[in-house]
């Protein structure tokens, strides 16, 4: 039941991006500049983030979606 | 069959969006020393991270990365002795372009006396929709080898495997948000070789006995972040995370974080996070008498329990117009107070009737001191 619902999501949305009458994009590129500033970026020193992400991760049971690619910390 | 076929309309619907261009990750080398303090824990050592573009289609990248641990932790002062180890983890990359896609490779090895983990890494992530939506995918896999000091017949694996989904949504000129949603699959020997529960022998006394783990376990995390451009051009991040895994355990967490620029060349940074998690089905503090159930555990990550963290960070970047091959310097330095208080794990250090002694909390300070060159 699960499966075939993802699978019809997953139809619908190639269907919508190949159709041409989906919604438009609703910010031209040179709309984007405060989203491109680096305060925007809250993982700007991936060495740091990566560190501090491991902290968290050998002393909590909670692990997975971080938010980079993650995995094989070797902490346990 | 289903699950092909789920693949293959993820994969059509990657190819078939419209492609421009994606960026690399900037080239940069870090180096970051970084120190970890409480709870008798003291873990410190560099980082560093070299990453580099070619022809702006492929970026490498590489990390070594070391822990110098020096450990009398409430778990080693109560069952052995204060121990030193080193921990080594190198890692390489590669990411590659396409259009507005971006492939990414990378396997890493982790290594300490006792202990062994190598892994490899995929992940793909595809701009759409005038570049506002990032759809992502991954998939990890692990492989450990758990070892036991002083005891060389001992030798166990386990093997771990990642699924990621994520999608970034451009909300607005001043709002961005992703969620995003990871499954992980642990199979093989979990437990730590060392650790013990301890049980009831009488009213008064207790002793010891190994812990014992499950084979399996399988966990789902997902995550919902934001970020919003505060009028005065500082940046607000929220995250929000749920956890649960077949161990029965249930876990959350947000954090608020505010990246604050100074001038044109400083950076103020703060961050205030929560963290809260139930206890583990076969976890006790206290176990009524020995091999009192299948499956036994009294570690404390796996008992109930909160903690907060509060960080404050600053950043400052400089560049000289003759440096020829660099592009401009940076100097970071973040420090975090982490207080951790846990609701049916006890210290057994003070002497009391078993069951009745208080409750363990401790607070930790994490130190990163980070050096940048953008070239």
């Amino acid at each position: 039941m699960m499966r075939s619902l993802v699978f019809s999501a997953l139809l619908l949305a190639v269907a919508l991006s190949s159709s041409g009458c989906a919604i438009k994009p609703w910010l031209k590129p040179y709309e984007r500049s405060r989203l491109a500033d680096p305060v925007m970026n809250a993982s700007a020193h991936p060495v740091a983030e990566s560190y501090m992400g491991h902290v968290h991760q050998a002393r909590e049971s909670m692990r997975g979606a971080e938010g980079g690619a993650g995995g094989g910390c070797g902490c346990n | 069959m289903q699950l092909m076929r789920v693949l293959l309309v993820v994969l059509l619907a990657l190819s078939s969006l419209s492609s421009n261009a994606s960026v690399l990750p900037e080239d940069r080398l870090d180096v970051l020393y970084h120190q970890y303090e409480g709870g008798g824990m003291k873990i410190n050592g560099p980082s560093v991270l070299v990453r580099k573009s070619f022809a702006d289609k492929v970026a490498v990248h590489a990390n070594y990365y070391v822990d110098e641990v020096s450990a009398a932790s409430i778990d080693v002062l109560v069952s052995a002795s204060p121990y030193s180890e080193e921990r080594t983890e190198k890692s390489v990359g590669v990411d590659y372009l396409h259009g507005k896609a971006i492939y990414s490779l990378s396997y890493a090895n982790s290594e300490e006396n006792d202990f062994e983990a190598n892994s490899v890494h995929f992940d793909m992530s595809q701009d759409f929709f005038g570049d506002l939506s990032t759809l992502s995918l991954g998939y990890s896999r692990g492989w450990d080898e758990v070892f036991r000091s002083g005891d060389d017949s001992f030798a166990e694996e386990a093997d771990r495997q990642h699924f990621r989904i994520g999608f970034s949504q451009i909300l607005s000129k001043n709002l961005r948000a992703s969620l995003a949603h990871e499954l992980i699959t642990d199979e093989g020997y979990l437990n730590n070789p060392y650790r013990s529960v301890r049980y009831l022998t009488s009213p008064d006394s207790y002793s010891f006995e190994p812990e014992r783990y499950p084979q399996t376990r399988t966990s789902e995390a997902t995550a919902l972040r934001l970020s919003y451009y505060l009028p005065w051009r500082a940046g607000l991040h929220g995250q929000y995370r749920v956890y649960n895994d077949s161990w029965g355990i249930d876990a959350s967490s947000w954090q608020l974080k505010l990246i604050q620029p100074l001038g044109g060349r400083w950076t103020l940074e703060s961050r205030y996070r929560v963290y809260e998690q139930g206890d583990a089905d076969f976890y006790a503090d206290l176990f009524p008498f020995q091999n009192a159930q299948n499956f036994l555990a009294r570690d404390k990550e796996l008992s109930e329990f909160s903690s907060t963290v509060v960080g404050v960070g600053i950043g400052f970047e400089f560049s000289k117009p003759n440096w020829e091959t660099i592009d401009r310097a940076g100097l970071n330095l973040w420090v975090d107070r982490f207080s951790f208080d846990y609701d049916n794990y006890r210290d057994i250090r003070v002497s009391a009737s078993p069951g009745s002694e208080p409750l363990y909390s401790f607070d930790a300070t994490v130190t990163r001191l980070l050096f940048t060159l953008w070239y």
